[in-house]
């Protein structure tokens, strides 16, 4: 078991390794040369040349990769013009706390609202129930989430001023407050994972019902709540796990579009702002963080397997 | 097992098998009213886009400054927005560029992935194995992410998101397709291909191919409303299609700042996307649950 998860960890090493290939190679392939915007529009040939080689920019493509990923990873990640900040500091101090309280809220929320929608409607299956929670599932999957975000600050910020319009105050400081500002937000950023979550308990636990060992549970007289919540959801976990692991993609693009919509200055407003900005640096770092939190998060749901079922678990 | 990709089981038929003679078959329109109803939606879409300028009250980039940000009225259905454009003409003009734009997107991911997706499953080894690791990283990063990488690089305007979005989707489309390429490959009818000596490129054109091509039509049409969302969240963000374009993410990202006293800016675009993602979404499952073999629930 150890062995495997070495492998799955070195695996996870060579896919990193080509992401990060990758977004050096956006350096390379951005328009413009940055010795020329380094130096202005006037300068001598020899000035150039000699910031090319301080720059080491005369060297071999590997050789320059390597040199920029040996800095990359002690944290090295450049200057930020716009921002005025180091990079690595401006990314992890400011941009990437938003980001995660507003995606761990929204992962709540999802969780709290749709594995219970789903344990409703497989057990109310066939009902108008089941019927209204797939309509409202489907919706929730097609519907674009700064459309509804929109939509949600028109009605319960600006027609009955509930909540905030729009702005970010950290949890970690003023706790009900940040959740006040977090739950517009959040909401916007969870209806998809809600519907599929939903969707997807639906139909796992509809198979789950079938399985003897839940006869067995009835059979010994036990109270039908304790047979679907204890022995059917504790069943639910494992696809759950995999299915959230594997989106995680779409909560992290789903980020980039709530923070537009609602101001939350995190790696999605960095992300935009470098685009519009042509601070490359910033975007592969935002790259860079992404591709990893995803690559990171899955490894763990791939080694949390043997905990969420003892099936798993090698036998000795 | 690697990140995220499931080794294809290798038994299981590569093609649906044609069961019309056994199953009494109803249209498919009359078993599947919601996807009749979806797919009018969608069509309807079609003819709005393609007849833009017959069906479009207004021209949609004419600017008059005495209807500026009207409610929806009589001579303006949706209203107007902040230069005084009608915003009817505006959603009809949209669609277009919507359409266009997530058809040929999806198409060259389609084309990307079909390469990538060939490569891995076919060469085996080492290679395959590189191949895979360099999809998990396409894969690692989210569409719309990469898709704002590419157009950090392209820069804006409907041709470069049309490649940004295309390339950003390859990864999806490269797992499918080689997915079906390890089941085709241990057919026995490869086999026999192989066994009389028939060149290998031919097997891969003539055998191979046909096999992988059908399941990824399929792919294309439910990916189209994944090429259109990532588009207009493009727009929205403000990096993808310039203004004055009539695309629906600007004019939904134009109208976020007049939410509290035009909230018809937004609205009204925004409902045109979202009832196009939808049809699309009940048209996709319905597609999807018609052909592959493995969501049938009567065997």
């Amino acid at each position: 078991m150890l062995l495997q998860a070495l492998g799955k960890i070195a695996q996870t090493l060579v896919v990193l390794f080509f992401v990060s290939v990758a977004s050096f190679g956006l350096l390379k392939l951005a328009p413009g040369d940055p010795i020329q915007i380094m130096l202005g529009s006037e300068y001598s040939q020899e000035s150039y040349d000699s910031l090319k080689t301080e720059l080491g920019l005369d060297q071999p493509f590997l050789v320059q990769y390597a040199d920029w990923a040996g800095r990359f990873i002690q944290g090295d990640w450049g200057t930020s013009y716009v921002a005025r900040a180091e990079i690595f500091t401006y990314a992890f101090k400011e941009a990437l706390p938003v980001t995660l309280t507003l995606a761990s809220f929204s992962l709540a929320f999802a969780i709290l609202i749709g594995v219970p929608l789903g344990v409703l409607s497989a057990v109310k299956k066939d009902t108008i129930f089941d019927a209204g929670s797939a309509v409202l599932a489907l919706t929730g999957t097609a519907f674009p989430s700064f459309l509804l975000g929109i939509l949600l600050i028109w009605f319960f910020a600006v027609k009955l001023q509930l909540f905030p319009v729009m702005g970010y105050v950290s949890p970690w400081e003023n706790f009900w407050l940040g959740i006040y500002h977090m739950i517009l937000p959040g909401l916007t950023l969870s209806t998809y994972f809600i519907a599929m979550i939903t969707r997807l308990t639906r139909a796992t636990l509809i198979e789950v019902m079938e399985q003897p060992y839940i006869t067995a549970a009835r059979a010994r007289g036990e109270p039908s709540w304790r047979v679907v919540w204890v022995h059917g959801v504790r069943n639910i976990a494992m696809p759950l796990v995999t299915i959230l692991g594997l989106q995680l993609g779409v909560l992290l693009q789903g980020t980039v579009l709530t923070e537009t919509v609602f101001n939350l200055p995190g790696i999605g407003q960095m992300l935009t702002s470098a685009v519009l900005g042509r601070e490359y640096l910033v975007m592969q770092a935002g790259v860079m963080m992404t591709a990893a939190l995803f690559i990171g998060v899955n490894l763990l749901v791939d080694l949390s397997y043997p905990f969420l079922d003892p099936r798993l678990r090698a036998r000795k | 097992m690697s990140i995220q990709t499931p080794e294809a089981p290798t038994t299981l038929p590569p093609a649906a098998p044609l069961d019309t003679a056994n199953r009494s078959r109803r249209s498919v329109f009359v078993r599947r009213p919601f996807f009749t109803i979806a797919l009018i939606v969608a069509v309807a879409y079609l003819v709005a886009a393609i007849f833009a300028p017959q069906v479009a009250p207004f021209d949609p980039v004419q600017q008059d400054f005495n209807v500026m940000m009207q409610p929806p009225t009589a001579a303006h259905l949706f209203g107007t927005d902040s230069y005084g454009q009608d915003i009817l003409s505006r959603v009809i003009y949209g669609a277009r560029f919507a359409l266009i734009i997530g058809i040929f997107a999806v198409l060259i991911g389609a084309a990307g992935g079909l390469v990538i997706g060939l490569a891995a499953g076919l060469s085996g080894g080492g290679s395959e194995w590189a191949l895979m690791r360099l999809i998990d990283a396409i894969l690692a990063l989210p569409s719309l992410i990469l898709a704002v990488a590419f157009i950090a690089i392209l820069g804006q305007g409907v041709d470069k998101v049309v490649i940004a979005v295309g390339l950003s989707m390859i990864g999806p489309f490269a797992r499918t397709v080689r997915g079906d390429v390890l089941q085709v490959r241990v057919q026995l009818f490869i086999e026999a291909a192989q066994l009389m000596s028939i060149p290998y490129l031919r097997v891969v054109w003539r055998h191979v191919l046909p096999n992988v091509i059908f399941p990824l039509a399929v792919q294309v049409t439910i990916r189209i409303s994944e090429a259109i969302l990532v588009s207009s969240s493009l727009s929205f963000l403000g990096i993808g299609v310039t203004p004055p374009t009539p695309d629906w993410g600007l004019m939904i990202a134009e109208g976020r700042d007049f939410v509290s006293f035009a909230p018809w800016m937004s609205a009204m675009p925004g409902f045109a996307l979202a009832l196009l993602l939808i049809a699309l979404t009940i048209v996709g499952d319905g597609i999807r649950e018609e052909f592959d073999p493995k969501l049938r629930k009567d065997p």
